[in-house]
């Protein structure tokens, strides 16, 4: 276990060094950050070259890039558009993004897995059909149209919940945003329980199970479920990391200030040091995640060893 | 030599069929069920299928003939006659500068079509190609190829697209090319992994056995048997890629805001909640019955090529 968890690790600095190089390498493309320091004036040639020399812009690319990394491994994340630290926008804006994605996470384990287990097992059934043709329409809704559509309908209409989320975003303004966010992602986790449970419905142990008196309930929860859960784990672990970089749209219409908002602000602003932070710490969350999810198949699974 | 025929589907099958049929010119033959031909039937069989068939085809019908359906001038503004309710003149109202909103959201399907299959298209030849070399050779090319699909996944899309158009600039081609670099990992990874199971086949044995170069194996052996996979998820992914330009454009990041484009439209539209609450709801619509197409339409071939799904 412990071997193959280092083993892992090893396997995600190559694809942590990509993605954060290539990141770097399109910002970097984006045009040149000292002049973007001085917005319409332009810069005094002196002041420029030093402001470059200061920040490592006068190397090669590469350089640059190592130089960033080393900074960021200590800690320094750079100066945002506003000269307020990168860490401290972070720290504001992390936790607010993940609570929406906790909340949609639970969305789509409560709601997709048992909605999934229950059309799986009455597969060709109506209740199935119907179920499979909602999750088919449910994905083809953009998010901004049915964040649009219960925005207005719970926080406008009805007045039950607030249309915009507080600075704060505690876990109860959250709610709606979250189900939002997760709609898409409910659909597909229905979809795979569904298959999964409908495949293995059928598999020699659940009969064995049934021909040895077991009640359903059990037959269900401790074989069929178990057995099933594992692409459905899989998704949702991808999911975590998808979530918390799709939430832009969702962070948009709610204005909720998160990690969505503030990559918006530090992309529109040109401000490399907020994107490339935001965008590495997304990174580490997404590879972290899929560790996670190997990890936890050896729970499902005791078949799966990592030696 | 007709069970090698048999099994590698698609170009052999059919012309194994004329050359039979060209052969019993007196005596009919016996109409001989080809796979292709059986994947059709089941698809036709299927209701929702040819329901997202019906609805695909309308988009491409309208998109192609805009100028003919289209009642007015998409661009044309008439600061005298905005925020109109639907009449028989405007069929869906005015948008906030007076344009006609029936010809906006008609003109509008010509950015779905074009951007969907484009940014798709391009997305597929690069995975196809990736995913290929990934799965027949293997080991170290393998590894290669399937970290920098990682590096491409383990990307939020909105992000990575956003950085690209600016620094592309706005439009369609950047919109475009931004999609397609992060959608090529799924279809290179959907392919390597089916190959992986067609490689061991003994028709592939045996075109070894005989001599066939590997570009041979891979294209008229190899692919047609791996493509299954990736159809249906082509067709789904079309319709996330109409979604995904309607979310740059909602963005404000997309094409320009003067463009006849649904996610335009509906962004407007919200700005007029209160004068004009249904404005949004008409664009809105439009994305929605087109994605409900394609995605009836994946969800169909997937059936229909793999029957054991269901």
């Amino acid at each position: 276990m412990g071997r193959y968890v280092i083993r892992r690790l090893l396997q995600m600095v190559p694809v942590f060094i990509g993605s954060t190089f290539l990141i770097f390498f399109m910002v970097y493309a984006l045009g040149d950050p000292v002049a973007a320091l001085f917005g319409d004036k332009a810069p005094d040639p002196a002041t420029a070259a030093r402001i470059r020399q200061e920040l490592y812009l006068d190397e090669p690319l590469w350089k640059q890039y190592g130089h960033y990394m080393g900074q960021i491994l200590s800690g320094n994340f750079g100066t945002a558009f506003n000269g307020q630290p990168v860490t401290e926008l972070m720290a504001d804006a992390f936790p607010v993004t993940l609570r929406l994605t906790l909340v949609a996470i639970l969305f789509e384990i409560v709601f997709g897995i048992t909605l999934g287990v229950l059309s799986g097992l009455r597969r060709g059934r109506s209740a199935d059909t119907t179920v499979l043709l909602l999750t088919l329409i449910v994905v083809s809704v953009p998010t901004f149209v049915s964040g649009y559509v219960l925005q207005y309908l719970f926080g406008v209409k009805w007045g039950i919940v607030s249309p915009s989320v507080s600075p704060e975003a505690p876990f109860d303004e959250l709610m709606l945003p979250g189900i939002v966010l997760a709609l898409t992602s409910l659909a597909y986790v229905t979809r795979l329980s569904r298959t999964s449970i409908a495949e293995n419905s059928r598999a020699d142990y659940v009969r064995t199970a049934v021909a040895k008196g077991l009640p359903r309930r059990r037959v269900v929860t401790r074989h069929l479920l178990r057995n099933s859960l594992i692409p459905v784990v899989t998704f949702i672990g991808t999911d975590i990391g998808a979530l918390m970089g799709g939430a832009i749209v969702t962070e948009r219409i709610f204005n909720i200030h998160g990690v969505g908002f503030q990559l918006y602000q530090g992309i529109l602003r040109q401000n490399s040091p907020t994107v490339v932070g935001f965008v590495t710490i997304l990174v580490i969350v997404f590879l972290l995640a899929n560790l996670l999810v190997d990890l936890l198949y050896a729970v499902l699974d005791p078949r799966i060893r990592y030696a | 030599m007709t069970e090698l025929a048999k099994s590698a589907k698609g170009p052999d099958a059919a012309t194994a069929t004329t050359a039979a049929a060209a052969n019993n010119t007196a005596e009919p033959a016996p109409a001989r069920i080809t796979q292709w031909g059986e994947i059709r039937h089941r698809f036709m069989a299927n209701k929702l299928a040819v329901v997202g068939l019906v609805l695909v085809t309308l988009l491409f019908i309208v998109a192609a003939a805009a100028p003919l359906i289209a009642t007015h001038d998409p661009y044309a503004q008439n600061l005298a006659n905005t925020l109109q309710e639907p009449s028989g003149d405007h069929w869906f109202g005015t948008d906030a500068l007076g344009r006609d909103q029936f010809s906006r959201i008609i003109y509008g399907s010509r950015i779905a079509v074009i951007v969907g299959l484009a940014s798709i298209f391009l997305a597929c030849v690069i995975g196809c190609i990736l995913g290929a070399l990934s799965g027949y050779f293997g080991k170290a090319v393998d590894s290669v190829i399937m970290r920098i699909a990682d590096i491409f996944f383990a990307f939020p899309l909105l992000i990575g697209a956003i950085v690209i158009i600016l620094v592309m600039g706005r439009g369609v081609l950047p919109v475009i090319v931004s999609l397609a670099v992060f959608s090529w990992a799924t279809v290179a990874r959907l392919l390597r992994s089916s190959i992986l199971s067609v490689r061991e086949m003994d028709y592939v044995t045996a075109a070894k056995a005989l001599g066939a170069s590997t570009t041979r194996i891979i294209t008229r052996h190899i692919m047609p048997n791996s493509i299954a996979a990736v159809m249906s998820y082509v067709s789904f992914s079309v319709g996330t890629a109409v979604v995904a330009e309607a979310s740059l454009s909602f963005l404000g990041i997309g094409v320009s805001p003067e463009v006849p484009e649904w996610g335009n439209m509906i962004s407007a539209g919200k700005d007029s909640l209160g004068v004009s609450d249904f404005l949004w709801v008409y664009p809105s619509s439009a994305i929605v019955l087109t994605v409900l197409g394609f995605v009836f339409v994946g969800d169909g071939l997937r059936d229909a090529l793999d029957p054991k799904l269901r």
